[in-house]
C-alpha cells in the first residue's frame, strides 16, 4: 500500500485517553501536528520578538511582516472595529498557514487535509460572526439578509437567496481549504508515486518517469502557493464575514 | 480541472468502499476514506480545542502585544527623532541668521573703523600739508625780506663807492678837489638814468 495516495491522511492512534460517552478522544499523528504547529508559530513569535529591536532583525522583521498583513487585511475590510478580532483572525492565519506548510514536508501529517478541522474553524468563524452580529446589532443583524434598494416584488427571493448564501458560508469556507489540501497532497503523492514504479521498471522506465518527476517538482511549487494562499483565503473570508457581523446593512 | 478529477474520484472510491465494507472502525478500516472516518473526530476536536485555544491565548498575551508593542515604539520614536530633527534644523538656521546678522554688522564696524582712520590720516596730512605751507611761506617772506635788506644795503654801498671813486678820479684827472656837493648830484644824475 506504499503508492497507496490516500494513506497519508491516515489518523494512527499512538495512545488513547480514554472515552466519554462512547466518543474516543487519543492521542494521534494529527494531535502531535497539531501540537508542532502551534509550537512553531508561538516559538517563531515569540523568540524573534524577544530582542524587541527598535532596528528590526531579520526574523523579527518577518514576524513584524505577517502582523503587519493581517493587521492591515483585517483593518481594510472590517474597519478599525474589527481590529477587536485581531487575535482570532491572526490566530486562525497562522495557524492554518504553518499547518498548510508543515504538511508539505515529506511523511508529515496535514492537520488542514480534515474536513472535520477546517469546518471546526470555519464553524468558529460563523459562530463568532452569529454572536457578535446580534450582540453588537441586536435583531438589526437580521438587515443583513435585507438588501436594501431592492424592489419589493423580488425581495423575498433576494432574503432566500442571501440566508442561503449565508448558511452555505460555513461548507464553502471549510471545503475551500480541505479540498485544497487534500486534493493537492492526492496529486503530489499519484505523481511522485508514478516516478516509483516507473524506476523500478528498467531503464525505459527511468526515461518514462522524467514528466512525472518534472511534474512532482511544478506541483510541490503549486502546493506552496496553494498552502499559502487558502491561508490567506481563508484569514480575508473571515475578515469579510467578521465585517457583516459589524455593519449588516449592505 | 486534474485537482477536481482526482479528487471527485476519491470520493466515488470513498463511497464504494464505505459500502462494501462492513462497519469499518477507525485506522484499521484500510480502504476507508480518512476525512470521512467520525471516529476520529473526537480525538481531532479535542487537539484542535487544546491547540488552538493555546494559541489563542500565547497570540493574544504574549506575541500580538508585544508585536503592537515594538511597532508603537517605533513609530513613536521615528515621531519624536522628526520633531527632535525639525527643532535641530530649527536651531541651526536661527543659529546662521544671527551669524550673518553679526558679520554683517561686523562688516559694517569695520567699515565705519577703516573709514574714520582714513577720515584722521586725511585730517592729518591736510593740516601738517597746511602747516607746512605756511612755514615755507614765512621762510620765503623771511628770506625775500633779508635779500631786499641787502640789496638795499649794498645800493647804499654802491652809491658811497660811486661818489669816492669819481671823486678820486676827478682829484686825479683835475689836479683840484671838486665840491662834494656837485659830485653827489651826478651821481644821482647818473643813477637816475
Amino acid at each position: 500500500m506504499a503508492n497507496d495516495p490516500i494513506q497519508q491522511f491516515q489518523i494512527n492512534k499512538i495512545f488513547s485517553l480514554g472515552e466519554v460517552g462512547g466518543v474516543e478522544f487519543a492521542m494521534t499523528n494529527s494531535a502531535i501536528f497539531m501540537i508542532a504547529t502551534i509550537v512553531v508559530i508561538s516559538g517563531f513569535l515569540i523568540m524573534s520578538t524577544s530582542g524587541r529591536g527598535l532596528v528590526p532583525s531579520r526574523w523579527q522583521s518577518t514576524a513584524e511582516l505577517i502582523y503587519e498583513l493581517v493587521a492591515s487585511t483585517l483593518r481594510n475590510t472590517a474597519g478599525t472595529e474589527g481590529m477587536k478580532f485581531f487575535p482570532l483572525v491572526f490566530s486562525l492565519f497562522t495557524f492554518v498557514l504553518t499547518a498548510n506548510l508543515i504538511g508539505m514536508f515529506p511523511y508529515f501529517f496535514t492537520v488542514t487535509s480534515h474536513i472535520i478541522v477546517t469546518l471546526a474553524l470555519a464553524l468558529l468563524v460563523i459562530t463568532t460572526v452569529i454572536l457578535y452580529g446580534f450582540m453588537r446589532n441586536g435583531m438589526g443583524f437580521l438587515k443583513l439578509f435585507v438588501p436594501s434598494g431592492v424592489p419589493g416584488a423580488i425581495l423575498p427571493f433576494i432574503v432566500i437567496i442571501e440566508i442561503l448564501s449565508f448558511l452555505s458560508r460555513p461548507i464553502s469556507l471549510s471545503l475551500r481549504l480541505f479540498g485544497n489540501m487534500l486534493a493537492g497532497h492526492i496529486v503530489l503523492k499519484v505523481f511522485a508515486g508514478f516516478v516509483v514504479s516507473l524506476t523500478a521498471a528498467g531503464a525505459a522506465g527511468w526515461l518514462g518517469a522524467i514528466f512525472p518527476f518534472a511534474m512532482t517538482i511544478a506541483l510541490t511549487a503549486l502546493e506552496f502557493l496553494v498552502a499559502c494562499l487558502q491561508a490567506y483565503v481563508f484569514t480575508i473570508l473571515t475578515c469579510v464575514y467578521l465585517n457583516d457581523a459589524i455593519h449588516p446593512s449592505h | 480541472m486534474a485537482l477536481a478529477f482526482d479528487w471527485e474520484s476519491m470520493m466515488a472510491q470513498q463511497q464504494t468502499n464505505a459500502h462494501t465494507e462492513v462497519a469499518g472502525h477507525g485506522a484499521e478500516a484500510g480502504g476507508n476514506f480518512p476525512p470521512f472516518d467520525s471516529s476520529t473526530y473526537g480525538s481531532q476536536l479535542l487537539w484542535l480545542v487544546i491547540t488552538f485555544g493555546l494559541l489563542y491565548y500565547l497570540m493574544s498575551k504574549i506575541a500580538l502585544p508585544r508585536i503592537a508593542n515594538i511597532l508603537e515604539v517605533r513609530r513613536d520614536r521615528i515621531a519624536s527623532d522628526l520633531g527632535e530633527a525639525e527643532r535641530l534644523k530649527k536651531e541651526t538656521d536661527e543659529a546662521i541668521a544671527s551669524y550673518e546678522q553679526s558679520l554683517a554688522e561686523a562688516r559694517q564696524k569695520a567699515h565705519g573703523i577703516a573709514q574714520s582712520a582714513r577720515d584722521t590720516a586725511k585730517a592729518d596730512i591736510e593740516s601738517k600739508n597746511a602747516e607746512i605751507e605756511a612755514d615755507i611761506a614765512k621762510k620765503l617772506a623771511e628770506a625775500e625780506e633779508k635779500i631786499s635788506a641787502v640789496k638795499a644795503a649794498a645800493m647804499g654801498e654802491v652809491e658811497e663807492i660811486a661818489k669816492s671813486t669819481t671823486e678820486a678820479i676827478l682829484e686825479q684827472v683835475m689836479g683840484s678837489g671838486v665840491a662834494a656837493k656837485d659830485v653827489a648830484e651826478a651821481v644821482a644824475a647818473a643813477k637816475a638814468n
